[in-house]
């Protein structure tokens, strides 16, 4: 089954208050899954030349400070970092690939769950309400977010296995639905370089918007592609770095709900997890159109839409 | 005098409301208001009596299913499975509507003011539904008995695979689905669909509206594929 939420904020008077308005909102969603839970959040972007990364490791215990110590060794560059829960936020002057690849050649145990200049992503096997509290959810400031709540299907449930998937710089997604050629997509997206850290479905479509945007192609461009290239049942809600999106597939088998006001736009996969934003009653509420990219970039910016209608025929 | 009841759903539960709905019994008529509707599922679920039930906000999934004799009111948008399976009564909702409204109905009157989306009567089996606004994509899909009205417009695949369910819509229509066809508006039709609009209280003429059903072609086995097995 599986929920998602997302809520950006464009009125930026309301950042302080992102996380108190998004842990609701993630939790309402408690029912359509309820085996792990995660969110990523965009805040205090970093700068350029600079990596944020989130990372992650079993053990409550695990030594981060000798994780600091060796990137500090390898990249003779400052390093900020901090535990939470399993989790470690760490700032580098570094870039984002070369940490990516000594981490993975070094700390093999160290999972990666976000990189990239804004993005942060925390996420865990386990109800909502516990997930949101270990990361102290509600206390969070930042632009936008994007929340899971996982009832697995494809894959186990395992950390790595959770919602949000973020594969490039900033990107991540979240899916409700199951992908039916992800198999194929996942050889061929290896062909293009891409390096697959999970046998999920999800994970291929996320790997599948980083390898088209990386290869120049915008988010609405490769909203557009995954509309021909992915076949199965999805709603995604994808964050980037100033940006939001929405996507269903064409026979719109899994729920998806907006809602806009002047101060923010919010999606989940029912009513009942936008029922408590402020303002809510006076909002433009609607369900978004099979195959139509709804696209949301920069503080304050009015949304796109782009349709291809629904039942469109792929190619 | 007619006892109302007031559930406000930020202090009762769906279960405390719909036991409520469950127990009522004898000639009585009862109105029921709710307020504080916050997209909860399954409310007003399984109604068996006259009741009269307001319901204030929006719904969430299979809002008054299974419905029986009750005439339920939705001020807001209802989601997932309005009316699903409906006996007989009428749900009314004053918004819109999401996806497999009124599905498998049997009887009764369903009435979207607003849109409904996609699966708008799927596999409907004797319900009337009319739709103030646009349907979304496979409305009437697999219909097998009822009537469908659409004062909007309606969209692609309109019932794939119908069996004898009859459709009208006076709006544009993206395309039609797998053997349903337009069919002619006799002067019997347009007095029917009159009737239905006036129960339904649409303002509208019944000769601005065409009429499609069952080619009836998917309904037998196809002898010239015999040689297939």
């Amino acid at each position: 089954m599986c929920g998602i939420v997302g809520l950006f904020l464009k009125n930026r008077a309301l950042e302080p208050m992102l996380g108190a308005l998004f842990e609701p909102m993630l939790l309402e969603m408690t029912q359509r899954g309820p085996d792990s839970t995660g969110f990523a959040i965009y805040r205090d972007p970093v700068p350029a030349g600079s990596v944020k990364l989130v990372l992650q490791h079993p053990a409550l215990d695990f030594d981060w400070s000798h994780v600091a110590a060796l990137l500090t060794e390898a990249f003779k560059a400052d390093i900020d970092y901090r535990r939470i829960d399993t989790h470690c936020l760490l700032k580098l002057a570094a870039p984002e690939a070369a940490v990516r690849a000594y981490l993975h050649a070094s700390l093999p145990a160290v999972a990666v769950v976000s990189a990239g200049q804004h993005i942060e992503i925390y996420k865990e096997v386990g109800l909502p309400s516990e997930v949101a509290d270990r990361f102290a959810l509600k206390t969070m400031r930042g632009s936008h977010m994007i929340g899971h709540t996982r009832m697995a299907t494809e894959s186990a449930v395992t950390t790595a296995g959770s919602h949000p998937f973020s594969t490039g710089s900033d990107l991540c997604l979240v899916h409700n639905g199951s992908l039916s050629n992800h198999n194929r997509l996942r050889r061929k997206l290896q062909k293009a370089g891409a390096v697959f850290h999970t046998e999920n479905d999800s994970e291929v479509a996320a790997q599948f918007f980083d390898v088209q945007m990386r290869q120049g192609a915008s988010l609405q461009q490769a909203l557009r592609n995954a509309l021909t290239e992915l076949d199965g049942f999805y709603t995604f809600a994808i964050g980037t770095s100033d940006g939001f999106a929405v996507l269903r597939d064409p026979v719109a088998c899994k729920p998806a709900v907006m809602a806009e006001t002047d101060d923010w736009v919010a999606m989940a996969s029912e009513y009942r997890a936008i029922a408590r934003l402020p303002g809510v009653a006076n909002a433009r509420l609607w369900e978004p159109e099979p195959a139509t990219v709804y696209v949301w970039e920069g503080a304050g910016a009015a949304g796109a839409q782009l349709g291809a209608g629904p039942l469109a025929k792929a190619g | 005098m007619t006892a109302e009841r007031v559930f406000d759903l930020t202090t009762h539960t769906v279960r405390e409301l719909n036991q409520a709905l469950h127990d009522v019994t004898g000639a009585t008529p009862v109105r029921f208001k709710v307020v504080n509707a916050m997209g909860d599922h399954a409310l007003a679920v399984g109604i068996d009596a006259a009741v009269q039930v307001e319901i204030h906000g929006h719904v969430g999934y299979y809002c008054a299913g299974m419905n029986k004799h009750a005439v339920v009111t939705v001020h807001g948008n209802a989601a997932t499975g309005l009316a699903e399976n409906i006996m007989s009564g009428c749900v009314r909702v004053k918004g819109n509507a999401s996806q497999s409204a009124a599905a498998t109905g049997r009887g009764g009157l369903v009435v979207i003011e607003g849109d409904a989306s996609a699966r708008c009567g799927i596999s409907m089996k004797g319900v009337d539904i009319v739709v103030h606004g646009a349907v979304g994509h496979m409305s009437a899909f697999m219909a097998q008995k009822g009537r469908l009205v659409v004062c909007g417009d309606a969209g692609p695949a309109l019932g794939d695979s119908i069996y004898e369910a009859e459709l009208y819509v006076r709006g544009k229509i993206a395309d039609l689905g797998a053997d349903c066809e337009e069919k002619e508006m006799t002067a019997e039709h347009r007095t029917a669909l009159s009737m239905l609009l006036r129960e339904a209280a649409v303002d509208l003429e019944a000769g601005d509206f065409r009429r499609f059903g069952s080619a009836r072609r998917l309904y037998h086995f196809n002898i010239d594929h015999a040689d297939a097995y």
